[in-house]
């Protein structure tokens, strides 16, 4: 009988679980989980301060999801080693299980710099966990003035969960736009004149340098008063147990199309893993909840034997704020194509007659026939794309294609 | 198992099943009640324009993109039949932008709402039933 070792308890963990029992209905599958609850969704815990879901909604699988697939779950646990030669993961209490395969599903930790005096700051929190949302929670007050550090997804779906239920939210970043990650800079404007709209305030292109226990000074000189601080700077993928066994890390584990490390039988899969992005054709750390789900599952087909391979990973985000939406897709390369109205901008970037991205804010329906473009890599030559450029439809496709998506078993 | 297909050639773009759709998830008990005066949050949609018309629902696809990708595991398939838990969904629109039919959309309580075959309403699924040209169909194939 096989046994399966999976490091980490989350989305990615899940995925692995399914996967793994696709295959292989008996095979031990073994969890080492550091937090001490089951897999919950992690996106949820600003939906959780904004009080749009309570933490018994926020597991991922129903509670009967572990005995079901024969999981032993061994909580509270941290996993300190990977010995490739002798096959076996030793853990924090000392104990070793052996595996017939392991699957690394890690995750990633937040990234705090090193700012002078954050020491001093004692009301202070990341924002990753249901411990961390808990912990600011209890800090949270009507008279509260927060300053979050760091104007990516994190810290503004912080700042969104948290704007109604203290006096003021705001928030620095050193780029020069929110979301710097996921938007350029019009889109970006867009979003933040919503924010604003709703209460948030802007320190962009500015940074704390250094903290009194109340205070930050900003790289401009300016000083800013808080009573409570969230720092979102960024995160980092959990690669040691991969790097220290000698396998190969780049910013996250580097993994081939079956989430394969470079190490015999140690797989890798979620936000510590860097795999193959094809709106890229190259690897990068893709930290995004899907992406764990489909790279734990096919990570543990493999590691049961099967064969899958996952090679039409894209970025994709879909986050709304306040009622304005953004969704984008892909990577930002090529010609853009611009479609305004009144209450969306629609931005493409087309490369070679295949969609590389795309930015949409305000404009959420039937987006999923754009993102399969650029997932099927569709010649937009076989395609009516400049309608699609302005509504979302399955018309743009030629009717064979159409016949196929709904007359046929998909 | 059993889906909703749609021959787009049959279609008249009449809207019925959008109407039907909507009446039959309502749980009321007859169509004015349910539907007069109202905004409707149909779980099929017609698309297209005079020449070329089609009903679009869930395809209930057997590796079914719009699971994996729930942020909130709010999406499961349970005995072939996607299915939308609405007390999980935050409406975060991940689905949205995941699903290559275009078949997920925004109902009225601000959360996600899908075709799930009329499980819960009993017997053929009320598009399906209300079709006044059979254009779309609820059978087995392949």
């Amino acid at each position: 009988m096989k046994n399966y070792v999976i490091v980490g308890n989350g989305v990615a963990a899940v995925g692995c679980i399914e996967g793994i029992r696709s295959v292989d209905s008996t095979g031990a599958i073994t969890v080492v989980s550091e937090e001490n609850s089951p897999a919950y969704c992690r996106p949820l815990i600003s939906y959780y301060l904004e009080k749009k879901t309570t933490l018994e909604k926020m597991p991922y699988r129903p509670a009967d999801f572990y005995e079901k697939n024969g999981c032993t779950v061994l909580y509270g646990q941290k996993a300190e080693k990977i010995d490739a030669d002798t096959q076996t993961v030793l853990l924090s209490g000392g104990a070793a299980l052996p595996y017939t395969s392991v699957c690394v599903a890690t995750g990633s930790s937040p990234f705090v710099p090193p700012f002078a005096g954050l020491e001093r700051v004692k009301n202070k929190f990341s924002f990753m966990t249901v411990e961390d949302t808990l912990a600011l929670e209890k800090a949270l007050s009507p008279n509260a003035n927060v300053f979050i550090v760091g104007a990516g997804l994190i810290g503004l779906k912080c700042a969104e969960g948290i704007a109604k239920r203290v006096k003021s939210v705001t928030v620095c970043d050193l780029a020069d736009r929110v979301l710097s990650s996921i938007l350029d800079g019009e889109c970006a404007a867009l979003m933040q004149t919503q924010l604003e709209e709703n209460g948030i305030a802007f320190m962009l292109g500015d940074t704390a340098v250094a903290f009194t226990e109340n205070s930050a000074t900003m790289k401009s000189g300016k000083k800013v008063e808080f009573d409570i601080l969230v720092l979102a700077v960024g995160v980092r993928a959990n690669t040691a147990l991969v790097k220290e066994a000698g396998g190969e890390v780049n910013r996250g584990v580097v993994v081939d199309t079956s989430m394969k490390t470079s190490l015999p039988s140690v797989y890798a899969a979620g936000d510590c893993a860097e795999g193959y992005d094809l709106s890229l054709g190259a690897r990068r750390v893709l930290a995004i909840l899907p992406n764990a789900y489909m790279q734990g599952f096919t990570a543990g087909v493999n590691m049961a034997g099967g064969k899958k391979a996952f090679d039409n990973a894209i970025p994709m985000n879909s986050i709304g704020f306040f009622g304005l939406h953004a969704m984008t897709a892909g990577t930002y390369e090529g010609t853009m194509v611009e479609e305004k109205t009144e209450n969306s901008l629609k931005r493409f970037f087309i490369k070679d007659d295949r969609l590389s991205g795309f930015i949409l804010i305000g404009h959420c329906e039937r987006v999923g026939i754009l993102t399969s473009l650029i997932r099927e890599k569709t010649p937009l030559s076989s395609v009516d794309f400049d309608l699609l450029t302005k509504v979302s439809t399955s018309l743009a496709f030629n009717p064979e294609v159409r016949k196929k998506k709904f007359g046929t078993t998909v | 198992m059993k889906r909703v297909y749609v021959n787009e050639a049959w279609c008249l773009g009449c809207h019925l099943c959008e109407y039907n759709c909507a009446f039959a998830n309502s749980h009321l008990p007859d169509m004015v009640t349910a539907l007069k005066g109202k905004t409707i949050f149909p779980r099929i949609h017609v698309e297209g324009e005079d020449k070329i018309s089609f009903a679009v629902s869930c395809r209930h696809c057997s590796d079914p993109i719009c699971v994996k990708s729930c942020i909130a595991g709010a999406i499961s398939t349970q005995n072939g039949v996607v299915r939308i838990d609405e007390n999980k969904c935050v409406g975060c629109l991940t689905c949205v932008l995941v699903c290559p039919y275009g078949a997920l959309a925004l109902g009225e309580k601000g959360v996600m709402q899908k075709c799930e075959l009329c499980v819960e309403n009993g017997g053929e699924p009320a598009c399906v039933k209300g079709c006044p040209n059979r254009a779309i169909v609820y059978e087995e194939r392949g």
